[in-house]
This record gives C-alpha cells, structure tokens and sequence, in this order.
C-alpha cells in the first residue's frame, strides 16, 4: 500500500523519481469528425498518475474529461500521443486487454445476472480457477457491504447498492487502476456524501489507483490526493485540492472551483516583495506572490472568506478597499455580503456567524473590505 | 361518483375489443370444438355425439402431413433464426442514421400480397422457367434438375414469406441492449465472442423468443406454400384442413385436425419456453 493512506488532500502521492508512474498520457489528442468539420475533444493533455493515488478530472460537460477517460480505459484511441500504463505503451490496445477497469457513469450492470454474477464476470472471462473466484468474490462483496445479496438482480437494488455493485465489479479483478466515470452522479445528495466517504474508504483499503471523472468540484476537494482542472480540452490546473483552491492557476480555475472574486488593478509600485495595485481612492490591493513591475496589468483572486469586513478603516500592511453594501444574505453558519466598488466591480465575502449572529454590516453601508498579502493570486500572468 | 367514473374508464375503453375479441375468437373456438366433437356429413347432417374417434380417426390418417408440417415449421425456424440474428444485428448495431432506411426495406415486399409473392416465386423457380430454363439450356443444370414440389421449396418459401416476423423482434430486443453494458464487458476482459455469447445474445433472447413465436406457428400452419412450391409429397396439414373443410366438407374431421395443431403448437411453444428458461425471457423482457 501507498503513501495516500495519509488521506487526506495535502499528503499527495507525487510521483517520486524511481517509480513508474501508474498511468501516463504523453501529449494526448482526440479529433472527430463532426458534420464534415474536424472538433478537438482532447488538446494536448500530457499527465501522469501516480500508484495508489486518487486522481480527479474535474470541469464543465464536454471539457474532454470524459474522452481522456475513455482514452485510459481504451474504449478510444488517441488521435496522436501515447497512454502509458506502467511505463507499457498502450495505445491501441483494446479495452479487455487492458489492466484497468471502469466504474460506469450508470453503473451498466449486466441486468441479466446476479449480483455475483455480475462481481465474478471478470474473473471468469480471465479463466480464475473457481474456488478463487468464489473466494474474491465473497471479499469484494464484503468489502463493499453486500454480503447476503449475492443473488439479487441489479434492478431490485437501490441506486446506492448498485453502485456497489460496479465497483465491487471492476476492484475485484485488482486492475493497476480503477477509473470512475460521474459513479456518484445519480445519486441523491445524502447518499452521495455518504459514498464520497465510502470510496475513499475502499481505494484506502484496496490500495489501487482512482482515477475520478467529475463535475462537481466538492466531491474532487474531498476526494483527490491531486484534481486536473480541465476545460475545452486542455488542463488548466493540476494540483492538489488545497492548491487548486487557494491559488488558482487561472481564471476558469478560479471561477469553477468555489466562489472566487477577480480583481483587475495596475502594478503602481513594488515594496518589500509585495506588487501594490491602485484600487480606487486610498484603496490598495497588495499581491505578495510572482513578480511583477511598475506598470504590470495584473488579475487578482481572492476567496470571499479571506475578506474582513470592517466600517473602520484597517490598519498594517493588508489589502484595503472602500465599498458599498449591495446584498446580504443569511445562510446558517455564515452571512454573505455583496459588495459593490467604485469601479463597479462585485466582491463577495462570507463571514462566519462565531461568536455573533448579527450582521457587521447593512444595505447600503459604507465599508472597508481588508486581506493578507498572502491571499491574492496574480492568475493568468 | 366521479372517481367511480374514472375508474372504470379504461374498462369500457377496452370492451369493444373484449367484445370483438369474444365475437371472432371465442365463439368460432367453442363453435369448432362442439364440431369436431360430432359426426355426420353434410347430407345427412351433424349429430353432435362428443365422441372423440374423430381425433382418433384424423391423426391416424394425417399424421404423416402433422409430422411433416412440424420438420418444415422448425427447419424454416432454425434457417430464419440463423438469417435474421446477423441481418437484426447488423441494422442495431452498424445501423447508424439509416436503420429506420434499412427496416423499411426489410418491409418493403410487404406491400405486395404475400399470395402473388409466393406465385412468383414458383414462377421463378419453375422446372424450365425464366431461372432454371436458360441454365438447362446451357447445359449448367441437368434436364431434370428441379426446386419446385421438393422440401428446400416449401421450407424457402416458408424462411423467405416469415422472415421479417423473426428479425423484427429481434431488432427491437437488440436495439434495447444498452451499449455501456457491452462496453462493460469488454472493460471486464470479454473477448468479442464472450461479450456476444454472455451479455448480447441472453439479453436479446426476448426478442429470439418473440420471434420464434411469431415465425413457428403460422409456418407450421400455413397452406399457401406448400400449395403453390411443393408438389403432392409435400403437402402440409394446412393444406389438409383447407380440402377436409373446403372440398370434403368434412367439418369435424376438419376441426378435429385443427385443434389437433393448435395443441401440439401450445405444447411445443410451452416445452421451447420451459427450455429456454422462462425466467431468463421474463426478466430480460421485464427490464
């Protein structure tokens, strides 16, 4: 088993010098012909996955998440570039030739079998002697929490047993990787909480490669060890969640992932490591990271809990803006403030409801809005 | 009063065909099983005596044609079978934008009475017609090469008349087979054949079944073939129940053998189904 038994995001698997990357895409295109005209699904995606991590694809429907998927699992051939599964080059090779297995965005069980049935099919197609795949099966099956349900057919369980089901599936063959297509996608948001947790359980458990093909960004933060951000065919971002969220690497990233505000100011001076962009009257934003010159057309995010709102003017070295109230929402564990500036420009900034549950501020107030250096990004430079 | 309405609305919408369904099936079916139990002639008249000699009586005169029906009947089956799964296949799954061009073509000799078509065919095949005649007279055939009043011309007659009632089925059972589910096959080591052989074909046997259904009992029945293509060693037990009803008028002999080849078809439909696994056919079609 692998360094990802650490869990959580920060303790990502990179991979180190010696070992051989789980999977590897080397300057991946997809093409089709689409009414005569060529389309480019995939653009170029060059990445590798390490053994034993939990890797995610995150973007918007049609990003080519998807398509590269598909790629790895080989139900498409790259248009050029290669796919490398443990340093084997695998372009090419059909899919039942291919030590990786797939969890189906609607699971596609074989609605004619069993449920063992349906966990054994690929031992059998791999002729296991019979006493062995009565022996994994029963395991998976208990791994997955379906013991008891052996004969039950696919369409007498529930969504979230089937789902079982399909991993039960393709993790009993112990592929070099497991790739989830949406496998959380259909169902009901209590339960998909509770399957977040339970997959990540079972990848610790069985040690094995996830790759995780999604839209929603939440379950990529809480799932992955690293998140390629992709979209229009192109990964924008691939890091490790807290990264992805904290300093996003573009705009798009910044904007998909959680609620971020962009901030467009020029460089007027640079002190003590710090880029200083004009905002407004005796407004400042202060960019501690990249460097930048005098005059530099910069944008900035800034996530909306990194915001104080204050009616008092902030002293020390922190970004400060002046302005107005324009919405405030209630919403249980925090308030959410719109705040319009000068230049018309909308920041959002949530503040947690600790200690008081009355607003800092109301419609149409005046206030300051203030952060640490250390929270804006320059994105896109 | 309302919901009592409501309620019985979809009843009295089906009561016309309950009671089209009670006028020309139900009646004609009691009608001629009170005839085959009678006996008489039509000068005479019928007595009904409920004695059963004329079952007796019918299927030991034509048993040979019963027997003879039911080879020709599950041949032409078999020979469907084995035509129409690839033809089905074809159009489900390389159909692409023109499945709905290529089943209309399937249908297309429908809209020529199935009679004429069959008449057409004898002429075609007739010992020196516009086939065979030109290929005799070349000397690519010998003088007494013929199709016609052999079995391969009432069992082709039979294959190519029903073929369509075998692959439509078909087509729509395969047409239903999400393609994921094969792709999970493949993702799960199947080769072609085993992703064909585990995942498609069970799952396509409601349609097999439906198909089997739709092409046994009527070729097995029917007269039209084996009365235009075969010859008087051919002769099917429809052609059997046409001339008892129709120039012997011997009605209880007539329906005596009629009810004689629904039964053995109830049974043999029952046995097929049995085998085939009822369950498996419920719960695929179920899905």
């Amino acid at each position: 088993m692998t360094k990802t038994q650490a869990g959580t995001g920060e303790a990502a698997a990179s991979p180190t010098a010696p070992e051989v990357p789980a999977i590897e895409l080397d300057g991946v295109v997809k093409e089709y012909l689409a009414q005569g005209e060529v389309v480019q699904a995939v653009k170029g995606v060059t990445l590798s996955i390490a053994e034993g991590e939990f890797f995610s694809l995150l973007g918007p429907s049609g990003c080519g998440k998807t398509t590269t998927m598909r790629m790895i699992a080989g139900f498409e051939d790259p248009s050029r570039g290669a796919v490398r599964l443990r340093g084997q080059d695998v372009t090419g090779v059909p899919p039942n030739k291919r030590d990786v297995n797939m969890v189906f965005q609607s699971y596609a069980l074989f609605p004619h079998m069993s449920v063992w049935e349906n966990v054994a099919f690929g031992l059998r197609r791999r002729k296991v002697a019979e006493a062995e795949i009565k022996r994994r099966v029963g395991e998976m099956l208990e791994i997955v929490d379906l013991a008891g349900r052996e004969k039950r057919r696919p369409r007498e369980m529930s969504g979230g047993q089937q789902q079982r089901v399909a991993l039960a599936r393709a993790l009993v063959n112990r592929p070099r990787a497991l790739l989830l297509d949406e496998p959380l996608g259909a169902l009901d948001l209590k339960l998909r909480q509770a399957m977040q947790i339970e997959l990540k359980r079972i990848q610790r458990e069985v040690g094995i490669t996830f790759v995780y093909v999604t839209h929603d960004q939440s379950e990529a933060l809480t799932m992955s060890d690293r998140i390629a951000v992709m979209n229009n065919g192109v990964i924008e971002q691939l890091a490790p969640p807290r990264e992805i969220y904290e300093r996003p690497a573009t705009a798009f990233v910044a904007g998909f992932i959680g609620t971020s505000n962009l901030l467009t100011g020029t460089v007027e001076r640079v002190a003590d490591g710090c880029a200083v962009l004009a905002a407004g009257e005796s407004g400042r934003v202060l960019v501690a990271d990249g460097a930048h010159r005098v005059g530099d057309r910069i944008v900035v995010t800034v996530r909306p809990e990194k915001i104080v709102i204050s009616t008092e003017e902030p002293a020390g070295e922190v970004s400060a803006v002046r302005g107005t109230v324009s919405e405030v929402v209630y919403l249980g564990t925090y308030n959410s403030y719109v705040v319009g500036l000068p230049g018309g420009t909308e920041v959002t900034v949530f503040q947690q409801n600790a200690h008081d549950s009355s607003t800092t501020a109301e419609r149409g107030d005046s206030v300051w809005l203030s952060w640490q250096p250390q929270h804006s990004y320059a994105i896109g430079s | 009063m309302r919901r009592a309405k409501a309620a019985a609305a979809p009843y009295l919408l089906a009561l016309p065909a309950w009671i089209w369904f009670a006028i020309f099936f139900v009646v004609p079916i009691a009608a001629m099983a009170s005839v085959s139990l009678t006996t008489g002639n039509l000068l005479e008249g019928f007595q009904q005596t409920f004695s059963v000699s004329n079952y007796a009586d019918a299927i030991g005169q034509y048993h040979t044609q019963l027997v003879r029906s039911l080879i020709y009947g599950g041949t032409a089956t078999v020979v469907m079978l084995l035509l129409a799964y690839p033809v089905a296949y074809w159009i489900a799954f390389k159909g692409g934008r023109n499945k709905s061009v290529y089943l209309f073509l399937l249908l297309l000799p429908f809209f020529v009475s199935f009679v004429l078509r069959t008449i057409s065919w004898g002429f075609i095949l007739a010992d020196d017609g516009i086939l065979f005649g030109p290929l005799k007279s070349a000397g690519l055939l010998p003088g007494d090469f013929h199709v016609l009043a052999t079995d391969v011309a009432v069992i082709g007659g039979l294959v190519y008349n029903f073929l369509p009632f075998m692959v439509l089925p078909i087509y729509v059972a395969l047409e239903r087979v999400d393609p994921r589910v094969i792709e999970a096959a493949y993702d799960l080591y199947a080769s072609r054949w085993a992703a064909f052989r585990r995942v498609v074909l069970p799952l396509s046997l409601p349609g097999v079944f439906a198909g089997v259904l739709m092409t046994f009992v009527p070729a097995t029945a029917d007269p039209v073939n084996a009365r235009v293509l075969g010859g008087t060693g051919n002769t099917m037990i429809g052609n059997i129940i046409q001339t008892e009803y129709m120039t012997n008028n011997d009605y209880p002999t007539a329906s005596a053998l009629s009810f004689t080849l629904m039964a053995v078809l109830l049974v043999g439909i029952f046995v097929y189904a049995r085998s085939l696994g009822t369950e498996n056919v419920l719960e695929a079609a179920a899905r």
